[in-house]
């Protein structure tokens, strides 16, 4: 410690309670680490070993049977429309919440006016509602929806619809509050209502963000519609399941290097889209 | 009257004073320019003025309107009749010119309308008339980050002129832009408000653009009026009593108050 750092006008007054949340923050997660039993050397147990290396040795070679792989094919597409189709319906979801609650686009900040308490009870009613949407995970949804619906893929749209809904709403809702508020407010104050304000205010400033952000959620979906098949939802997922059962890892490192293929594709995309809109 | 203000006080959230007790009238058409040493409360002033800040004391009254007793929808249409110049320009850089021209009008727009400037601009020939008073017609396709802190200044200006507004407010307008662009500058914000027949109130900290520009100055420190006076009227001495301890920005010599000392700026 230098003598500098001695002399109390110097001492950072931030310095003691950083290091309390830090502290705080490592005796929350070390009881949460406990709780799920995450012990790294039962990986390497020679007899647990001896399981995996027989099991990886079955996955190879990928299965190439022409039957299979025309299998492999519709149920890609499947997956991908699952996951194309969940997102465009949650996007539809997301895009008024994220309007209504965002603070830098709230008119009634501008002054503030008379409507300032009756926007934020309206923001906080939209929070609960995103957190509402989001709270129960897509395959539960798609569970309850199969049984309504039926086999296939229409269940999976519709619980990526609410759950990825609400997720949007909210990611979307924070990359514009944390964007530069100035624009936007310059706007409102000239009269400009809240969506001129957020396409001419926030969006060019906030695009960037917002697309990786959805073609992340995207490829989030694709892996998601995959679970969702073990389910009854149809796609990958559906064909991995019996590929399972039926014990053939060829086929299982087939479908896994599909996913692959559909990850390296959504990073494609990301890439692209940030490259225009840079 | 486009602007008066009564017995206005300003008490932010934190506790600090930003005004206090200040009265102030500007009739249509008139110019008055705000001076004073920086921290005077010039800029919270122009907020409370453009119905952006709403005062903790006093009463407001904006082209004989109260904003602050007006619903939503009628306060949106009188703030989209009041323009304002930022110190700072509150402009997006990836945004085009020609859209941050055009988001002058939203307030006037109907959100069909917006959105579809948004998607292609809707009046591209209104925004390039905007942008050729200020000197930057052929910018009009470029993005806003291709140019200079100076240019997206007069950019800012020909947004708040295509908003035509009918009362016309500027922080700072100029202080970023060199001595000849800031004269020519000004003289288009005075030449619409003549124009116009819409009242003028600027902050300004070069003393001489405002005496130069503006027939009626006001003098403004620690939050109230220090002086309200005609340009004729200010003296070195009240100028010296107002920047009292702080960087004086009193010009050297007696400016001239005649116009039209530079060349237009379209020529430039």
């Amino acid at each position: 410690m230098t003598a500098a750092a001695l002399r109390p006008e110097l001492r950072d007054p931030l310095a003691r309670r950083r290091l309390g949340r830090a502290v705080a923050a490592a005796v929350v997660l070390w009881p949460l680490l406990r709780l799920s039993e995450f012990r790294p050397s039962t990986l390497f147990d020679p007899a647990n070993l001896h399981v995996m290396a027989t099991f990886v040795a079955g996955f190879l070679p990928p299965a190439t049977n022409a039957e299979f792989l025309g299998f492999l094919l519709t149920a890609t597409l499947q997956t991908l429309a699952m996951a194309t189709a969940g997102m465009a319906l949650a996007f539809v979801v997301a895009l008024p919440l994220a309007l209504a609650a965002t603070r830098s686009l709230s008119v009634a900040a501008v002054g503030p006016a008379e409507g300032r308490w009756r926007g934020q009870g309206i923001r906080h009613g939209v929070r609960m509602l995103m957190v509402l949407l989001r709270s129960v995970p897509e395959v539960v949804w798609a569970l309850m929806f199969v049984r309504a619906l039926g086999l296939g893929p229409a269940a999976g749209v519709l619980a990526l619809a609410i759950t990825y809904g609400g997720m949007l709403a909210k990611v979307y809702a924070e990359i514009l509050e944390s964007a530069d508020a100035r624009p936007a407010r310059a706007l409102l104050a000239a009269g400009s209502g809240r969506v001129g304000a957020l396409c001419f205010g926030l969006l060019p400033l906030a695009a960037q963000e917002l697309v990786s952000y959805t073609v992340y959620r995207w490829e989030c979906a694709v892996r998601a519609a995959v679970v969702m098949g073990f389910v009854g939802a149809g796609g990958l997922g559906q064909l991995l399941d019996q590929s399972l059962k039926m014990l053939s890892g060829g086929e299982v490192s087939s479908i896994a290097l599909v996913f692959l293929a559909l990850v390296f594709l959504a990073d494609a995309i990301s890439l692209a889209l940030r490259k225009v809109l840079a | 009257m486009s602007l008066r203000l009564e017995q206005v006080g300003v008490v932010h959230a934190n506790g600090r004073r930003a005004l206090a007790g200040v009265d102030l009238a500007v009739a249509p058409g008139e110019r008055v320019a705000l001076i004073g040493p920086s921290g005077a409360g010039k800029t919270t002033l122009l907020r409370v003025a453009a119905a952006s800040l709403r005062p903790t004391e006093g009463r407001v009254a904006l082209l004989d309107a109260q904003p602050w007793s007006l619903g939503a929808r009628a306060l949106k249409a009188l703030r989209a009749r009041v323009g304002f110049v930022h110190q700072a320009p509150p402009i997006p850089p990836r945004l085009r010119v020609v859209s941050a021209v055009l988001a002058g009008r939203l307030g006037q727009w109907s959100l069909t309308r917006a959105l579809r400037s948004w998607v292609a601009p809707a009046d591209a020939a209104g925004a390039r008339d905007a942008l050729a008073r200020v000197g930057l017609a052929e910018r009009l396709f470029e993005r806003c980050d291709q140019l200079s802190g100076g240019q997206l200044q007069r950019v800012a200006v020909a947004r708040t002129l295509y908003q035509s507004p009918r009362l016309l407010l500027a922080d700072e307008p100029v202080s970023a832009l060199d001595a000849a662009t800031a004269d020519a500058v000004l003289r288009e914000l005075v030449g619409y408000s003549v124009a116009s027949g819409a009242s003028f109130v600027a902050s300004l900290h070069a003393v001489d653009l405002a005496l130069r520009w503006f027939p009626r100055i006001v003098g403004v420190r620690d939050g109230r009026v220090m002086f309200d006076l005609a340009a004729a009227e200010v003296t070195p001495d009240r100028l010296a009593a107002l920047y009292a301890g702080d960087a004086p920005a009193v010009p050297e010599r007696p400016v001239e108050t005649t116009h039209g000392a530079t060349p237009p700026l379209a020529s430039a």
